[in-house]
């Protein structure tokens, strides 16, 4: 008989780790590719075709890298509310918040300002939305015990509605002919972008920089490390006397606050003017909770795992165009890749024995 | 009524699941593949039944992902609900690009209780209404006897609260938990079915619209109990109702399209606030059974 014996890893090492995610994403993009059989395409091609489409030509390249500025900001935060097992899902909203707050500053203060001292505004307005859209879910989460995941949810819906309110509304702009739309920014408040491309490098750099100070609050800081006790071990963390309310709190407000960063770049580096929730992101809050977990929630693997997922978004709308696929392919490629990465986890953490006899 | 028909259907199932310790994020997913394969068997076929059944199959069999992921791999159960919703929204977004737009000839008739339909006022609100409004109501009676009157359903409340303790009394923890997530997830096809074949007779994505994030909610709202879902799931539904009925109003849509969201914060506040010692939840929730583990 078949015996498979399922037992715990005593020792795991980084490279481990390293190579146990690259062997669920081939399995993952394996899956994947049976998937396009299942639908009458090659897969062979259309897996070439997203990678050639995101990292094969210098204009897909580009792409690339400006999809991966949200992701990479986003993902960042995601990893430190997901190690204090606090499941932000409500990213998308918080984006959109900081999006909502860095117009309002941009249209009121930009015309009389210069863009030394508008775009830091704007930044920091937009990490205040998305910060307080972050703090209501801790909040009702600490105090009320309401599961994160549904009032995170309930908040991008509601968000999603404000934000369409407010351009069909009373911000609609007068230079848009009565289309749903504010105006556009002012000049001084639109943020530089690396010529020929839509790389809007100030936010590029706040992402980074953003990811090596959170990797260093991580690791090397008290709070870091009440962060990841509360995550691993919350009754240990209740012992050692550690203010979970407060902690929270924190966590969510940067979370939140780096979500609506990334708000600010999607609004002040690549539209310019803010536009139908659905247009500023095309789901970067839910695409980063892959790149958080693909990242084992360390933010500066994050860097790494914000560009690849980029990467498939600018490869799926290759092949959507190539191919005639729906929008809905990313999300399948997306949603596969996670399972995979899950299941790795399990081959990480557990040592499989299969041997024949009793 | 009709508006809270698949909302009802949808927790009934999230119920069975999360009294059995699995958490299933995955509603909102496998009610849009319910709705799009009812869809596309109804358009063609012609027989919307087939339709139904072909989406509780396809439901309970997507759901198998979860309960391999969260059983037998023992992961975390938030993570791989949110893939199962990727996958299902993608699956469903993908299988029915060719049907947008294109309208159901036959559809799920309403079906009239003789004599009972002919009470004024009443009648024709609950007893001419489309069969999953029957089904709902019904279903949801069966699901709690099933949990709180048969011995099957004790072994599942028991896996959801010590699974140990079960499986000492020789029940299969795994094969319970496999069981209500199918079942969960037929459920939820079910509601995506009636979306699809009788409350819209089209097909567009995303037309799921947050009902399954809701549906995790009611299961809260109604502590775990599938008679108090059906009275959550109909005050849910009148709020989307109400919606059309405040349009007129010059209330603005946008505004009104968030209520439901407002609401389930509301009443999940309201369920904090009220019997915040008394929850009631299933105490192995969302934790991974590992045989021989202490």
């Amino acid at each position: 008989m078949l015996r498979i014996k399922v037992s715990d890893r005593a020792t795991t090492t980084g490279l481990r780790s390293f190579m146990t995610n690259i062997a669920s994403l081939v399995a993952g993009l394996c899956a994947i590719g049976l998937i396009f059989v299942a639908c009458g395409v090659n897969p062979f091609y259309a897996i070439s075709k997203i990678f050639m489409g995101s990292f094969g030509s210098m204009y897909g390249f580009k792409e690339t890298v400006t999809k991966a500025i949200p992701l990479i900001i986003i993902g960042g935060g995601l990893t430190l509310a997901f190690r204090s097992r606090f499941w932000n899902i409500g990213a998308e909203g918080q984006l959109l918040m900081g999006a909502i707050f860095s117009t309002w500053v941009g249209l009121a203060w930009g015309p009389n300002l210069p863009s030394w001292a508008i775009v830091p505004l704007m930044f920091a307005a937009g990490f205040l939305g998305g910060a307080l859209w972050g703090l209501i879910p801790a909040i009702l989460k600490i105090r009320f015990s309401i599961n994160e995941v549904i009032s995170t949810l309930m908040l991008n819906y509601i968000c999603a509605e404000f934000m369409t309110l407010l351009i069909v509304g009373p911000w609609k702009g007068r230079s848009r002919f009565g289309f749903p739309g504010t105006d556009n920014l002012p000049e001084s408040a639109i943020l530089g972008v690396i010529s020929g491309s839509r790389i809007h490098y100030v936010t590029l750099i706040l992402a980074l920089v953003f990811a090596v100070i959170l990797a260093v609050v991580v690791y090397k800081t008290r709070f870091g490390y009440e962060v990841r006790v509360i995550g691993e071990n919350p009754d240990a963390g209740r012992y050692a006397g550690i203010n979970f309310f407060k902690t929270s709190l924190i966590v969510m407000a940067v979370s939140g606050g780096m979500a609506g960063i990334a708000g600010v770049g999607e609004v002040a580096g690549i539209h310019h003017y803010l536009t139908y929730p659905a247009s500023i992101s095309s789901g970067y809050g839910f695409t980063a909770i892959i790149v958080a977990w693909l990242a084992k929630l360390n933010p500066l693997y994050a860097v790494v795992s914000g560009l690849f997922f980029a990467g498939i978004l600018v490869g799926g709308d290759a092949i959507q165009i190539s191919l005639g696929l729906p929008a809905a392919t990313v999300q399948i490629v997306n949603g596969t890749l996670l399972v995979f990465l899950i299941m790795g986890d399990f081959f990480f953490k557990n040592k499989i024995t299969i041997r024949w006899g009793k | 009524m009709i508006a809270g028909t698949p909302l009802l259907l949808g927790t009934v199932g999230e119920v069975i699941c999360e009294r059995s310790g699995i958490l299933n994020l995955g509603v909102e997913g496998v009610m849009s593949v319910g709705a799009v394969v009812a869809f596309i068997v109804t358009y063609t076929t012609g027989n919307p039944w087939l339709g139904l059944l072909a989406a509780i199959a396809a439901g309970m069999l997507i759901s198998m992902l979860h309960a391999f992921a969260s059983v037998t791999l023992q992961a975390n159960q938030v993570v791989s609900g949110l893939a199962l919703t990727m996958i299902g929204l993608g699956l469903s977004g993908m299988l029915g690009k060719p049907y947008v737009g294109k309208p159901l000839a036959v559809k799920m008739n309403d079906v009239a209780i003789p004599y009972l339909s002919d009470i004024p006022v009443v009648g024709p609100i609950f007893f001419n209404q489309t069969p999953f409004f029957y089904m709902a109501i019904l279903l949801a009676f069966a699901a709690w006897f099933f949990l709180e009157r048969t011995s099957l359903g004790i072994k599942v409340r028991s896996t959801g609260e010590n699974p140990r303790a079960t499986e000492t009394q020789g029940v299969n923890v795994t094969l319970v938990r496999y069981m209500s997530v199918m079942i969960g997830g037929g459920f939820s096809a079910m509601a995506g079915a009636h979306l699809s074949t009788s409350y819209s007779k089209s097909w567009i994505e995303g037309m799921t619209a947050g009902r399954g994030w809701i549906v995790i909610a009611l299961t809260i709202f109604a502590l775990w109990n599938p008679g108090r879902a059906i009275w959550g799931a109909f005050l849910f539904g009148g709020i989307f109702v109400l919606q059309y009925l405040l349009q007129p109003l010059g209330i603005s849509p946008n505004f009104l399209a968030m209520l439901p969201y407002l609401a389930t914060l509301v009443i999940l506040l309201a369920v904090s606030l009220k019997d915040s010692k008394k929850l009631n939840a299933p105490a192995m929730l969302g934790e991974p059974y590992k045989r021989g583990e202490r």
